[in-house]
């Protein structure tokens, strides 16, 4: 019948060991024989799932105390010094336990089983999104072919679920504010998909393994945005603009723009819930930074993972740390940019935002697909 | 008086573990991942058609559009199930919420007893088409594991596509319609600047 298919995903063991996961491989290595077959990827989902949650739990951390030391600095203060000592380290931690003690309060006129259920959405795409992405060589949770269709997939589930944060709230701050996100990201899903078009033409795969692979040439400086500059510096910058809209970073932050709608969709929340809705907003961008880095600047290449695939061999241990920390640090660089670009511009008006997605950003992509499509079939 | 709620939601969560255990009992743990698939696709029609606001039918829709990608991701068909993703549920229902967002929660609500009835005869429909179905397949024959497995990779359906032998004219067709489909929709929708001159000022709506 239906589900006796062979080509079923979990069901075969042989395609799963060539295509798995390395938790697979590292459980299928340790198992006593007694342990039965089918259990195995079962745990490896599980161990993938808490690895890609404590990563990026303890990434969404270190950015929120980034972000405040970042735009202190930009703005000639020093921002939190006293928290765990070190240039307040521990603020962030300090702020998540005063999170979790707080009230987790739902406003009597709101709809209760929506309102409770819209963080755990919208955290639980972020983190399915992860899954698909490749840290090194070696290091990866599941090797999707399709992985971008995956992430931009899995982050448009995000926008739905801010979306029933708004409505479910019962308040008309939230209300426009979800009304904002779904205008903003569905006119600005037009322009990050077809700009990342742009350096799949380039790439030929949607593989982000493959993708980072392919870019190891020239000494491991063989980026995407060297071998098409012409259009594909454009189409990371495009990428960029769609990426912060995408995000709901400033200057798009108009879904929670304090200063006309108190907080947006978040005016209701309160507590870990709240927290989960920023967590979410530092995980997304981590993701776009990953996903820019990949397509655009080397993935995990670079000179370093270059000289170490050169004295250590391409399945060598160091040469997967270097990738990964190459990939990180890169990531790293996105989001500072992000932050920078956060505490300089102010936020651009709801008519501004359309007008720039619609009639700049989709019309230029498109001429930056078109150009890498003849650039591509002419070179 | 009998909470028609709660006996709904104890039905759903009976469902649920009904068709988890079918799967299990048949396929191991595959099985599992189709039981939460059909729960999914199954569990927000049913909402869908029981909630009384119109927005909490339209959120169960997302189980609907994710159970739906589920089953083609299982079945091996990735790039059609993140499609299913990206555009139902990225796009498709963003703008139905887009549509029916405002209506607020009391307004919403449609009438228990018209819905009740929709979902008797719609229950019954489906129960006989389903009965005949069933009826039609001779189950012992079907040949799963003979056919030569379809490929479902990105690049054979890109090829099958733009080949001019497969179908690249259906595909161009297709596209055309839909430009003249959203180019009509912009016609029909757009405000001449006449029309802006001509509104009497209402003042302050």
């Amino acid at each position: 019948m239906l589900i006796n298919q062979p080509n079923l995903v979990l069901d075969s063991a042989p395609a799963a060991a060539e295509s798995g996961n390395v938790t697979l491989h590292f459980l299928q290595g340790v198992a006593p024989e007694a342990v039965p077959a089918w259990l195995l990827p079962v745990a490896a989902a599980g161990v993938s799932v808490g690895v890609v949650i404590g990563m990026i739990s303890v990434i969404a951390m270190l950015c929120v105390w980034l972000e405040r030391k970042i735009s202190g600095h930009i703005q000639c203060r020093y921002g939190p010094m006293y928290a765990g000592g070190w240039h307040g380290w521990a603020q962030t931690i300090a702020d998540g336990v005063k999170l979790l003690m707080k009230e987790d309060m739902v406003p009597s006129g709101a709809d209760r089983a929506l309102f409770m259920m819209a963080p755990a959405i919208v955290l639980g795409a972020i983190f399915g999104a992860f899954v698909a992405m490749p840290l090194s060589p070696d290091f990866y949770f599941a090797d999707i072919n399709l992985g971008v269709f995956f992430i931009l997939g899995m982050s448009s589930l995000t926008t739905i679920g801010v979306v029933m944060s708004g409505w479910a709230s019962n308040s008309k701050w939230s209300l426009y504010g979800a009304m904002r996100e779904a205008a903003q990201v569905v006119a600005y899903e037009i322009p990050l998909g077809i700009s990342l078009m742009v350096a799949l033409i380039v790439a030929g795969t949607f593989n982000l393994r493959e993708a980072s692979a392919l870019q190891g040439d020239w000494f491991g400086m063989g980026w995407f945005v060297f071998k098409n500059p012409l259009f594909m510096i454009p189409a990371s910058i495009l990428f960029f603009i769609s990426a912060l809209a995408e995000t709901k970073r400033a200057p798009f932050d108009l879904p929670e723009a304090e200063s006309e709608l108190v907080a947006g969709f978040l005016t209701e929340y309160s507590g870990i819930r709240w927290s989960f809705f920023f967590m979410e907003e530092y995980a997304a961008m981590y993701l776009m930074s990953l996903v820019a880095s990949v397509f655009f600047f080397g993935g995990f290449q670079s000179p370093f993972t270059y000289l170490a695939i050169e004295q250590f061999g391409a399945d060598s241990f160091i040469a997967n740390l270097v990738g990964a920390v190459t990939l990180i640090v890169k990531s790293m660089f996105g989001i500072c940019l992000m932050m920078w670009v956060r505490w300089t511009l102010p936020r651009v008006r709801i008519d501004q935002v359309m007008t720039m997605g619609y009639k700049y950003l989709t019309p230029l992509s498109l001429i930056c697909v078109l150009g890498a499509a003849v650039w591509e079939a002419i070179i | 008086m009998v909470d028609l709620q709660k006996v709904f939601y104890s039905g759903l969560a009976l469902l649920a573990i009904a068709l988890h255990g079918w799967g299990l009992a048949s396929a191991g743990p595959a099985g599992l991942a189709f039981g939460g698939c059909a729960t999914l696709v199954l569990g927000g029609a049913l909402m869908c058609l029981w909630e009384r606001s119109v927005v909490r039918s339209a959120f169960s829709l997302m189980a609907t559009f994710t159970g739906c990608a589920g089953f083609f991701i299982l079945l091996g068909a990735d790039f059609v199930g993140m499609a299913q993703i990206l555009i139902y549920v990225g796009g498709i229902l963003a703008l139905l919420l887009f549509g029916v967002m405002l209506s607020p929660p009391d307004m919403a609500e449609r009438k228990l007893a018209r819905v009740g009835g929709g979902l008797l005869v719609m229950g019954l429909g489906v129960a006989w088409v389903s009965a005949k179905v069933a009826a039609s397949v001779k189950w012992a024959q079907l040949p799963a594991d003979e056919l030569p497995a379809p490929s479902t990779k990105a690049e054979d359906i890109g090829i099958a596509f733009i080949a001019p032998d497969q179908y690249v004219v259906p595909f161009e067709l297709a596209a055309v319609l839909l430009t003249v489909a959203l180019v009509a929709a912009v016609y029909i929708a757009r405000r001449r600047i006449s029309d802006f001159t001509a509104e009497p000022d209402q003042g302050g709506r």
